[in-house]
């Protein structure tokens, strides 16, 4: 008898039902974009939609119009540096600002679990109004659903927002060209840090706060700075910015390669990371943004970043490369080349 | 495998028979049973494994050995040594 | 931080890499055991920046990727009961059972929850006396004592509600085997760091003597392991087969006494079958007897499954360091992390995974 047979050599069944939503289908990893492509893009296919960006820009009258919606269902509803009521504006006037639309207006529905405390509802409903005064938008429209005990998770926030788009500027994830820029308004991973150090089971004491902020004005001042250098911005929320900059990839259909030195994460943050096994480029991101920008002009958009204080951190991180289409690469510490894949799902904490 | 990440104590406590240390990971805290190392003082750095030191990072030792690293870095730098352009560089696509 | 950003530097890796190239002359086969030095190998390119006469290759070090599916299947039965909330360490959580996995578990309703350490399980348990909270117990070495000491804190408390579901591997007998396979091939190891700092390495001397093979104890930053991976070769290049420490800030020869006795009292060393190995003899731990009340597989009736494995992908041989992983034709194909064929893709410390996570490069380009 060999070792071989001795051993039993065998490997594991696969588990491939595809029949349930997991959690990991919202992390905005694979998971997620199979979910568009399979379910989502089928079913509303058109031509506004493909373009898979933050936020859908429609033409009314000569004027175009963004167009964006977002769902809010962070666990626990206070953290360092946020609720969810800050959230909701900063998230929607981002989507908008990605797209390089001045935002107008916002709706919000709230989705309220019975139960809830009244002076926590006040509590954020107060944040949420103090974050659209500060970003200069008004709540016009809005809903209120409460669901049974045990249906939601406390309370639940949609905000859609509409903006406009300066006349002539086009930002799309499909603009990136080789040689293009790519620049990081600052420091990675603190908010997802900030909200898993108040989680159950993970507790460690962290001076983290939530990087969330509204990026309309910071990247108003880009826009300025030079209104055709800029390609395509998008703000690493879910997935990270291995997430953002995968998607910019695909669409593109270029190749990206980044610099590690280049790329700051604070010393808090990357105790974190290190300390429960994870990468910050797959951390949640609320108060950043990642711009590819033509290279004769990516020195002017750095300045401009720099001289706000919500990129006063920004850096160059990368070059869009015209090999490896689809995928993005990293030069690392050490000097060799590894890729930035996109996850599959949600990160969790690893032991080994 | 096993991933285990060097802090440093901050303040140790005992409670109920068990040493628990308030142990810094660049900037973040966490408390970590000291019970595997009574050797451990406050300043001293830990391995740590699942909130877990399993081992004290004997300074001494890791100065003796990373200066000899060191060295070797800084005459590669300095071009000194032999075989200055090993393969294997730069390989980005 | 300290003692990690100083052993990412470039300079010293050029230095040791350039050193490597000096010094070897015919080609080597080295394993790294453990999955966390498999990760750094594959996240910092190691295996593109050392000779090409070094062949790198990849040991069974993932305790995630071998927990074997009759116990997963047994952790989704536990924890789809509904008075138990079920704790596990994150990694557990992807790596499907025969039908399931624990994510889908808690999609389905169940109480599946991650800690970082066990002792929040004790937290867990504390906090919830109404429910029965089971923690699965997985590791090496080096986690069996903080498993050990959290059942062991259970039971000095007099906790009813807590249990472990406690399937640990040991490296060594994993490593004998290999050495003894006529198809082994590998000509060094790089003895698993953490699992050192708790064990000594003792045990890899005893290795060395039988087998006549050379051993590493390595660390896990980029340094260590180009430093290490020189150790070996300079070892095999001079004919010897000893033991050498490389990573002795943290690793001493007699390992981590209080940690051991912590172990040795809490579980007993048993047989154990490996995901995509099979069963090796003494290579696993179990509860002692002494502690039953503490054994979710005695507190919950779980009748003993047999879940079979039908033979489709090579991991096994990737498992023994005989092939790569981008040598099986399902790799990155048929078998990714979202669908993993083996256990070597289940958790990002297998080989497959780490290769498919970080090094599509050479392959797409």
């Amino acid at each position: 008898m060999s070792e071989e047979s001795k051993l039993g050599f065998s490997c594991p069944t696969p588990v491939a039902t595809k029949d349930t939503v997991l959690l990991g289908h919202g992390s905005g990893g694979k998971l997620s974009a199979d979910l568009i492509r399979e379910v989502f893009l089928p079913a509303f296919q058109n031509p506004i939609l493909a373009r898979l960006d933050d936020q859908a820009i429609i033409s009314v009258n000569g004027f175009r119009l963004a167009f964006t919606t977002d769902s809010f269902v962070v666990r626990p509803l206070f953290f360092p540096g946020g609720d969810i009521g800050s959230l909701a504006v900063h998230g929607t006037v981002n989507d908008l600002a990605m797209g390089g639309a001045q935002p107008l207006c916002l709706s919000a529905a709230f989705i309220i679990e019975e139960g809830l405390p009244m002076e926590t509802l006040s509590q954020v409903v107060n944040s949420l109004h103090r974050a659209a005064e500060n970003a200069g938008v008004q709540v016009v429209t809005g809903d209120t659903k409460v669901v049974e005990k045990g249906s939601g998770d406390g309370l639940f926030i949609n905000t859609s927002g509409l903006g406009i788009v300066p006349d002539g500027l086009c930002l799309s994830a499909d603009q990136a060209r080789p040689g293009d820029r790519i620049l990081l308004s600052g420091p990675l991973g603190e908010h997802g840090i900030a909200i898993m150090a108040v989680r159950e089971g993970l507790e460690f004491d962290s001076p983290v706060r939530s990087d969330s902020a509204a990026l309309h004005e910071l990247v108003a001042a880009m826009v300025a700075a030079a209104p055709t250098g800029i390609r395509c911005m998008r703000d690493p929320t879910r997935g990270g910015l291995s997430s953002a900059l995968n998607e910019i990839a695909a669409q593109s259909r270029v190749g990206m390669l980044l610099d590690e030195k280049a790329i700051e994460v604070r010393e808090e943050v990357k105790g974190a990371c290190e300390l429960l096994g994870l990468d910050p480029l797959y951390v949640a991101n609320e108060g950043k943004l990642v711009a590819i920008v033509a290279p004769e002009f990516a020195e002017r958009v750095l300045a401009a970043m720099r001289s706000h204080p919500l990129g006063e951190r920004a850096e160059v991180i990368g070059t869009v490369t015209e090999s490896h289409p689809g995928v993005v690469a990293m030069r690392t510490l050490i000097g060799t080349t590894r890729i930035v894949d996109m996850l599959a799902g949600d990160q969790l904490p690893r032991i080994c | 495998m096993c991933l285990a990440v060097p802090g440093k104590i901050l303040a140790i406590e005992e409670a109920e028979g068990n040493r628990v240390g308030r142990v810094e990971f660049g900037g973040i805290t966490r408390p970590v049973q000291l019970d595997f190392v009574p050797e451990a003082v406050v300043g001293d750095y830990v391995v740590t494994h699942v909130g877990f030191a399993i081992s004290r990072v004997d300074p001494e030792e890791a100065e003796r050995t990373f200066h000899i690293l060191h060295e070797m870095g800084l005459l590669e730098s300095e071009g000194l040594s032999p075989d200055h352009q090993s393969e294997g560089h730069d390989k980005a696509a | 931080m300290k003692y990690l950003d100083e052993y990412r530097d470039e300079r010293i890796a050029r230095a040791l890499v350039a050193d490597l190239h000096r010094c070897v002359t015919r080609p080597w086969v080295l394993m790294e055991i453990c999955g966390g030095q498999t990760h750094t190998l594959m996240r910092y390119g190691i295996d593109e920046l050392v000779p090409k006469e070094i062949t790198l290759v990849h040991g069974p070090g993932c305790p995630v990727c071998v927990t074997p599916l009759e116990i997963i299947d047994k952790a989704i039965r536990i924890a789809s009961q509904p008075e138990v909330i079920f704790v596990s360490y994150g990694d557990m959580l992807r790596v499907p059972g025969s039908e399931s996995d624990l994510l889908r578990v808690k999609a389905a309703g169940g109480d599946v929850r991650v800690v970082y350490s066990p002792m929040e399980a004790l937290k867990i348990a504390r906090a919830n006396p109404q429910r029965q909270v089971v923690f699965f117990g997985i590791g090496f070495e080096t986690t069996a004592p903080a498993n050990a000491m959290a059942v062991w804190q259970a039971r000095r408390e007099g906790l009813r509600n807590f249990s472990m579901l406690a399937s640990h591997v040991l490296v060594p007998p994993a490593i004998r085997l290999l050495l003894r396979s006529p198809q082994n091939r590998v000509q060094g190891f790089i003895a698993p760091g953490h699992v050192c700092t708790v064990m000594g390495y003792r045990e890899y001397e005893e290795l060395a003597r039988e087998f006549r093979v050379p051993f590493v104890v390595g660390g896990f930053e980029p340094i260590d392991l180009l430093e290490a991976i020189s150790m070996l070769v300079a070892q095999l290049e001079e004919g010897r087969a000893e033991v050498e420490n490389q990573y002795v800030r943290s690793v001493s020869q007699e390992g981590n006494l209080p940690a051991q006795a912590i172990m040795r009292e809490v579980f007993e060393i048993c047989d154990r079958k490996w995901r995509g190995v099979g069963l090796i003899p003494e290579s696993g731990l179990r509860l002692r007897p002494d502690f039953a009340a503490y054994d979710a597989e005695k507190v919950f009736d779980v009748a003993a499954c047999s879940a079979e494995e039908p033979a489709e992908c090579i991991s096994a041989q990737v498992l023994q360091g005989l092939r790569k992983p981008i040598d099986c034709p399902a790799f990155g194909r048929r078998c990714t992390p979202e669908s993993p064929l083996g256990a070597p893709m289940v958790s990002a410390e297998g080989a497959c995974a780490a290769y498919y996570l970080y090094r599509r490069l050479a392959l797409v380009s």
